[in-house]
């Protein structure tokens, strides 16, 4: 147990296991492996018309799977006692997500290189590169890649008001419990019914709120999802409006760590507030504010519901986010294939970028007293 | 004779007024941004009344500019003289509603369950899987939150049509859980990180099993967290809108697809979409009203070490 990086509990005593325990414990794991290879075996027969057995779907092999994970957990308890109860915390999870995350992943990277029209009856067809080819000269799609360029960048506009309004519920003020909750709402609220309180009515050109104060302040005719780049910023606008609590609430948390002392010490040098700001606060706020950030980026990424339901990534794409295309792009020609090698790219890219980031971050991370 | 040991510094007396413009500018701020926050809720609820000419006049305030009507609720079949009747898009409602109601509480369950267990294992015994350590485990975990639902839409598309899982309530939690599972190990890591160690030797030597010892003592206290974490995939999972998009059309379709679908159709009957839209944040305004505290808690989870 040399590895022991944290508080751990050790095993006082091994259990005594017999014989015959032991290989009943292997004969259920090994048995329920082999009644699911069967199973995936008959059924790919029957798939591939060499055999019928009259199948309609893969259910079967799911629920060999499943009672393969269920004999694999309880085997661990029959075969390794206390040390096996140990696994069975964290095993069912693990399961779990290889079973969603990782076979879809390799599935997906099966479905990327063909043709597959779900609607036609030819199904999947092996197209070679034919994705890259396509995606190489889809201008949309570069475009897409683009605009989450311009997103995610709007994360520090979001950073610095999230930023001060932390700094100011913070401060000794009245009814902190009713401001806090005031601006955690939007944060609770579905996206597909903000685009539709915001972005379809109060936005909306003739009646909506939003445009009639905006003709009262001079402007004549006010459309916001005309240009390209108000679209875009209006956009931005609504996605910060609903994630600037996460970011204001990380910061907050953040800031009512900081010990007291520090700021009355800053008070006795007589240090101005803005310099109490800079050299106090500010840095000694880095990492929470880093991991805020990342954690926004993230979100960010998956940023689809409000594009999708109200521009639909209009005008002319200037709004699109990869994800609101690719939705668009599996609605409009029902074409698995190429959708699923987009997302395949820009999956790559992300991992790629934010373990640069997340590198870098760990850098700054070291607070700097 | 009358000379003061002690001086006011000029800093000293400008003070007071500094003092004042401070604090006035200080909830001259918070008062913008909840008036920021609050004011399209508001919109909304109000929306829910109005009819279509107050609409188009931009009356705001009940009972001064305009007088409310039912006419919104009516729409949804929920106004009091429509509440006894049969009404075929109540029914829709409340089947969308209820969907939502089971696919979230189920998801966050089962994700606050799997999430907690693995969350104590991770923070209390060291595992070896191969090469992978508790921190790899642990990465491995936390790394399916970069994870764009984009590159599961597709393949789960397919994956689902074979398994005829599309369009069915198990399908979507099975995704939605996957979708939380990483926030909630996040959360309930910190949680059980701050709960020290002593207590379970203390129980173990007692007589009591492990399971037993994390049922009947550490579950309790680690609670709040539990909450928290739960509260928060609540909100994930009952505002997801892709993926039950894409996977649901008939049977399964949630509250948020409802709400969508009925965007394009309505024309000026604001009302109807307005008591809809309502309808899909009210229970969340609600739970972030009351449980505020725990929201905020899981959030800043993590954050702080």
């Amino acid at each position: 147990m040399s590895a022991s990086e944290g508080n751990y509990l050790h095993i006082v005593m091994p259990d005594q296991i017999s014989d015959t325990r032991r290989n009943f414990g292997r004969f259920i794991i090994w048995g329920s492996a082999v009644l699911l290879i069967l199973t995936v075996l008959l059924q790919s027969l029957d798939q591939s018309n060499f055999l019928s057995f009259g199948f309609e779907n893969w259910r079967p092999t799911l629920y060999a799977y499943l009672f393969w994970a269920f004999s694999l957990c309880l085997g661990q308890v029959i075969l390794y006692g206390e040390q096996g109860k140990r696994r069975l915390f964290i095993l069912p999870a693990v399961l779990f997500v290889i079973s969603v995350v990782i076979f879809p992943l390799i599935f997906a990277l099966g479905i990327a290189f063909s043709s597959w029209n779900l609607s036609s009856p030819d199904g999947r067809q092996f197209n070679g590169l034919a994705n890259v080819y396509q995606m190489w000269s889809d201008p949309f799609y570069w475009n897409a890649l683009k605009n989450m360029i311009y997103y995610t960048l709007a994360i520090l506009f979001e950073y610095i008001i999230a930023f001060s309004l932390a700094l100011l519920l913070n401060t000794q003020i009245r009814a902190r419990k009713f401001f806090r909750v005031a601006f955690l709402m939007p944060l609770m609220l579905s996206p597909v019914a903000v685009s539709w309180m915001i972005g379809k009515s109060m936005l909306e050109a003739r009646f909506g709120p939003i445009s009639r104060l905006a003709r009262e302040l001079g402007w004549e005719n006010p459309s916001f999802f005309g240009s390209h780049e108000m679209a875009r910023a209006v956009i931005m606008m609504m996605d910060a409006w609903t994630f600037i609590p996460l970011m204001m609430i990380m910061i907050l948390a953040g800031l009512q760590a900081i010990p007291k002392e520090m700021h009355e010490a800053a008070d006795v040098d007589g240090a101005p507030p803005w310099k109490k700001f800079w050299e106090i606060t500010f840095p000694l706020m880095l990492p929470v504010s880093i991991t805020a950030i990342l954690i926004r980026i993230i979100f960010k990424l998956k940023l689809a519901d409000i594009i999708i339901n109200v521009t639909s990534g209009g005008p002319g794409g200037a709004t699109d986010s990869v994800t609101s295309f690719i939705f668009r792009e599996y609605r409009d020609r029902s074409n698995v294939g190429y959708g699923t090698f987009l997302a395949i790219f820009y999956l790559i890219i992300i991992v790629i970028l934010m373990t640069i980031l997340i590198k870098i971050a760990d850098k700054w991370m070291r607070p700097r007293y | 004779m009358n000379k003061q040991i002690f001086h006011d510094t000029a800093q000293d007396l400008s003070f007071k007024p500094n003092w004042f413009f401070n604090r006035f500018l200080i909830y001259g701020v918070l008062i913008i941004w909840a008036f920021i926050c609050l004011f399209p809720i508001y919109w909304t609820i109000t929306t829910t009344f109005k009819a279509a000419p107050d609409v188009m006049k931009g009356n705001i305030v009940p009972w001064w500019d305009f007088t409310p009507k039912w006419l919104g609720l009516k729409s949804l079949g929920l106004s009091p003289n429509t509440i006894f009747v049969e009404n075929t898009v109540r029914e829709e409602f409340l089947k969308r509603f209820w969907n939502s109601t089971i696919i979230a509480f189920s998801s966050s369950t089962i994700a606050v369950a799997l999430g907690s267990c693995t969350a104590y294992g991770l923070s209390r015994f060291s595992y070896r899987f191969g090469f992978m350590r508790n921190s790899d485990i642990s990465f491995f975990f936390l790394s399916q939150l970069i994870l764009p639902p984009v590159v599961l839409a597709l393949p789960f598309l397919v994956l689902y049509k074979e398994l005829a899982l599309l369009d069915t309530r198990i399908g979507l939690i099975a995704l939605y859980t996957l979708t939380v599972l990483p926030i909630v190990i996040w959360i309930m890591r910190d949680q059980f990180g701050s709960i020290p160690v002593e207590l379970e030797e203390a129980a173990l030597v007692d007589g009591l099993s492990l399971w037993k010892a994390f049922g009947t003592i550490i579950l309790p206290i680690a609670l709040p967290g539990i909450i928290a974490a739960f509260i928060i995939s609540l909100v994930l999972t009952w505002n997801e809108y892709f993926f039950a998009a894409l996977l649901t059309s008939s049977h399964a379709k949630t509250l948020p697809v409802m709400v969508a679908s009925q965007t394009g159709s309505q024309g000026i009957a604001w009302w109807s979409m307005a008591a809809l839209s309502f309808a899909a944040i009210l229970p969340l305004v609600i739970i972030g009203i009351i449980l505020e505290k725990f929201i905020i808690k899981g959030m800043a989870a993590g954050a702080v070490k």
